[in-house]
Parts: structure tokens; C-alpha cells; sequence
């Protein structure tokens, strides 16, 4: 059935927004992490990320209809455009942190990509496709990097479980679901997020007990990212390194 | 010029070199999907081995220099999403030149057979990520030389 084109466009931000804004966060570590092996991997996931934002902004352009490429909306929108979950946004704090909230996202894309592998519509499911084989080797890096800095030393356990206090509350948006997603459901092109919650929780839980970390038990949920209506100060700082170059120069090209 | 046939053009590509691995083409790696001509102009299906991967751009230049070189002028690159490429298509010759190199080709097993250096199985991951996308860092604890392994997606 016809989808409303809007929404069709809503849906597709909020995909090339979470990978583009986590992206460009995670590529702020290159040259700065603790050892050469995880510089080059956090500069690889960055530009997984970003090679997946391509595709997702490529195709909200296409639908949009407007002339628009990935670049533009990439660039050329404020923070009140932006459709990503808060969690994507928030500052790396230390290299844990970073890891921490890498594998909440991981984890999340995970299981949402398995199921957009099956969406109607052919475009999304074959952007899926291909993210999912990259998320498959996110998902057990960032894993890993959880129970190795989470079932450390004291010091490391310690930061672990101060990041997780500070990022849980960040996790409850992913699975806010709205309009739109009610119409990207009824058409098929994707799951209702507040369904994948179940799916998530068990595999977090897990990786977070063998992480030996307690997840916080309070159930507040910061929002606001996804549809837009408040982001945190951090995106504003964000975009205006991300974006001053366009906006300084515009229309500059390699 | 006349019109070169489709295999013609496969033979042109296949001498076109990777430019991150050079000892393997692109046909080889499996990433050229299609070729075909719509009238006169030559259609290239070409599909990205990982979404980010910088080489991209360079291959599909690449492309349509060699086919400018062989006299065709007009050229489309279509990019080709699905199927998504695997490390299944990539041919042996292929995996053959890769281990030659010292880079260990991919296995379903998700890891490195042996060693490239000195054939040895002893081996440890160092890292999920390599110098490009598309590999991995490993350790032979035989001869104890590092080397790059090729990920199996």
C-alpha cells in the first residue's frame, strides 16, 4: 500500500540521522584513543556509520523530492531538523563511555536491522541488508570492549558503571513509537520500535551481567531526539563543527 | 568505433586493479555486478563492498577511465545495493594472490586459516579492524609477524 510520503521521509531521517550524528561523534576519537589498534577501529566504525548515512539520507533525499542530495541534509539542516535519538548525540566522555554507548546502539540496530531486511520497501530493505554485516561486527566489538573494561579492574568497573547510570536513561527513546511509526508499520516497511524492546533487553541484560554491571532500576526516559521537539545543548555543538565548513564555504568541494 | 561486446567489456575490467589491494582486480573481488549497453551507452553495476568504504569513489573512477582508454564515451556507473556483497564472490585466483601478498583470505570460519608468512596456525586476533574496512588484525605466534586477514562478511 501507498505510504504517506512524509512520514516516509520522517522514518528515513531518523535512520541517517542516528548513524550520521553517532558517526561523526565516534570519528572525534581519531587520533585520540588509548592505543593504535583502537583508534583504527573506532575511525572504521565511524566510517561504516557514515557510509550508512550515505545510503539512508541518500534515499530521504530521493523521496523528499526536492533536488536534495545526502550532503545537504547532511549539512544543511539546524538542530531542530534532526530526527536522531538523544543517546547518539551525547558527548564521548572517557574511551568506556564511548564503548558503553556504542554497544547500546549497536545492540538496537542489531535487531531493528534484522527486521528492515524484510521491509516493503526495497531500497530500505537492501540499506539494511548491507548494515546489518557491519552491525554483526560492531555488536560483538563494542560487546566485547563492555565485559573486558566492565569485568576489569576497579577503576575501569567503576567508570563502567558510572557511564551506564549516565547513559540507561538515553536507551528508553529508541523504543518510542509515534504516528509515524504506526504508519511505517501498518505499510510494512518497518517494525513498531516499542516491539524490539524485548528482544534488546535480553540481549543487553546479557552482555551487561557478564560485563558484571547493574543496569539503574529507574525507568525515566529522556526524549525528544527523534521527533525533534528538544534535542540536547550538545547537538548545536556538534553541527557547528560538523557543518562550518559548508556553511563558511558553500557549495566547497574536494 | 563499433559497439564492443558485453565480454569485451568484462575483459577490459578485469584488468583493472583494486586500488587498496593491487593484486587482485575488481572483477576478481566480485563487486562488478553487472555490464550491459542501453543503446549506446554502457551500463556498469557496481556494488560497495562496505557502505563507508573511501575506495569507492577511486574504483568507479577507475572504471570509467579504462573504458575511456578503450574508446567508449558513453558511460553510466550504476551503484547496486542489493544483493549485498560477500566475501563469497571473490574468486579463488583471488584469494590465492591475496595470501601471496601476506593478507590471509576470508574463511566461513570467520578467522584466518594460516598464516600468510610462514604457514603456521597459531594464531591470535589483535583487532576486529585493519588499515581498510574490509580487514582485520591478526598475530601468527609462530613467527610472531603481524599480518592483515581479510573479513569474511
Amino acid at each position: 500500500m501507498a505510504v504517506d510520503k512524509d512520514k516516509l521521509l520522517q522514518f528515513l531521517l531518523r535512520q541517517g540521522d542516528n548513524t550520521l550524528i553517532l558517526g561523526h561523534r565516534v570519528s572525534e576519537w581519531c587520533g585520540h584513543s588509548p592505543i593504535l589498534e583502537e583508534d583504527i577501529a573506532l575511525a572504521n566504525t565511524a566510517l561504516d556509520l557514515i557510509g550508512q548515512t550515505q545510503m539512508w539520507l541518500g534515499y530521504a533525499a530521493e523521496v523528499q523530492g526536492e533536488g536534495k542530495s545526502a550532503d545537504d541534509l547532511a549539512f544543511l539542516r539546524d538542530a531542530w531538523d534532526f530526527r536522531n535519538v538523544l543517546l547518539t548525540e551525547l558527548p564521548n566522555g572517557d574511551f568506556g563511555q564511548t564503548l558503553l554507548r556504542q554497544f547500546l546502539f549497536d545492540a538496537f540496530q542489531s535487531v531493528l536491522m534484522g527486521r528492515l531486511m524484510k521491509s516493503s520497501d526495497e531500497t530500505v530493505a537492501a540499506i539494511a541488508a548491507k548494515a546489518s554485516k557491519e552491525v554483526a561486527y560492531h555488536v560483538e566489538r563494542s560487546a566485547d570492549t563492555v565485559v573486558g573494561l566492565g569485568d576489569g579492574t576497579e577503576e575501569s568497573h567503576n567508570r563502567m558503571q558510572a557511564a551506564l547510570e549516565y547513559l540507561w536513561p538515553y536507551v528508553g527513546e529508541m523504543f518510542e513509537s509515534d504516528d509515524i511509526d504506526a504508519a511505517m508499520a501498518e505499510a510494512g516497511i518497518a517494525p513498531d520500535p516499542a516491539g524490539l524492546r524485548e528482544e534488546y533487553d535480553a540481549l543487553v541484560g546479557k552482555v551487561l551481567t557478564e560485563a558484571t554491571l547493574d543496569i539503574p532500576a529507574a525507568k525515566y526516559a529522556h526524549k525528544g531526539g527523534r521527533t525533534g521537539y528538544m534535542h540536547t545543548e550538545h547537538l548545536g555543538h556538534l553541527l557547528a563543527t560538523m557543518q562550518w565548513l559548508q556553511r563558511a564555504y558553500p557549495g566547497c568541494e574536494w | 568505433m563499433t559497439q564492443p561486446s558485453v565480454k569485451q567489456v568484462w575483459e577490459w575490467l578485469e584488468t583493472i586493479p583494486d586500488p587498496e589491494i593491487p593484486v587482485i582486480t575488481l572483477v576478481d573481488l566480485g563487486i562488478i555486478r553487472n555490464v550491459e549497453f542501453h543503446g549506446e551507452t554502457c551500463v556498469v553495476s557496481v556494488t560497495p563492498t562496505y557502505s563507508g568504504c573511501p575506495a569507492t569513489s577511486m574504483i568507479n573512477m577507475d572504471i570509467e577511465t579504462k573504458l575511456r582508454d578503450c574508446g567508449l564515451d558513453k558511460i553510466e556507473l550504476k551503484q547496486q545495493l542489493a544483493p549485498a556483497w560477500t566475501t563469497d564472490w571473490m574468486s579463488d585466483k583471488a584469494r590465492a594472490a591475496l595470501e601471496k601478498y601476506g593478507i590471509a583470505p576470508p574463511q566461513p570460519a570467520g578467522g584466518p586459516q594460516r598464516c600468510p608468512h610462514c604457514g603456521g596456525n597459531h594464531l591470535e586476533k589483535l583487532s576486529q579492524f585493519g588499515s581498510t574496512p574490509c580487514k582485520a588484525q591478526w598475530r601468527c605466534q609462530d613467527c610472531l609477524e603481524p599480518f592483515e586477514y581479510f573479513k569474511c562478511i
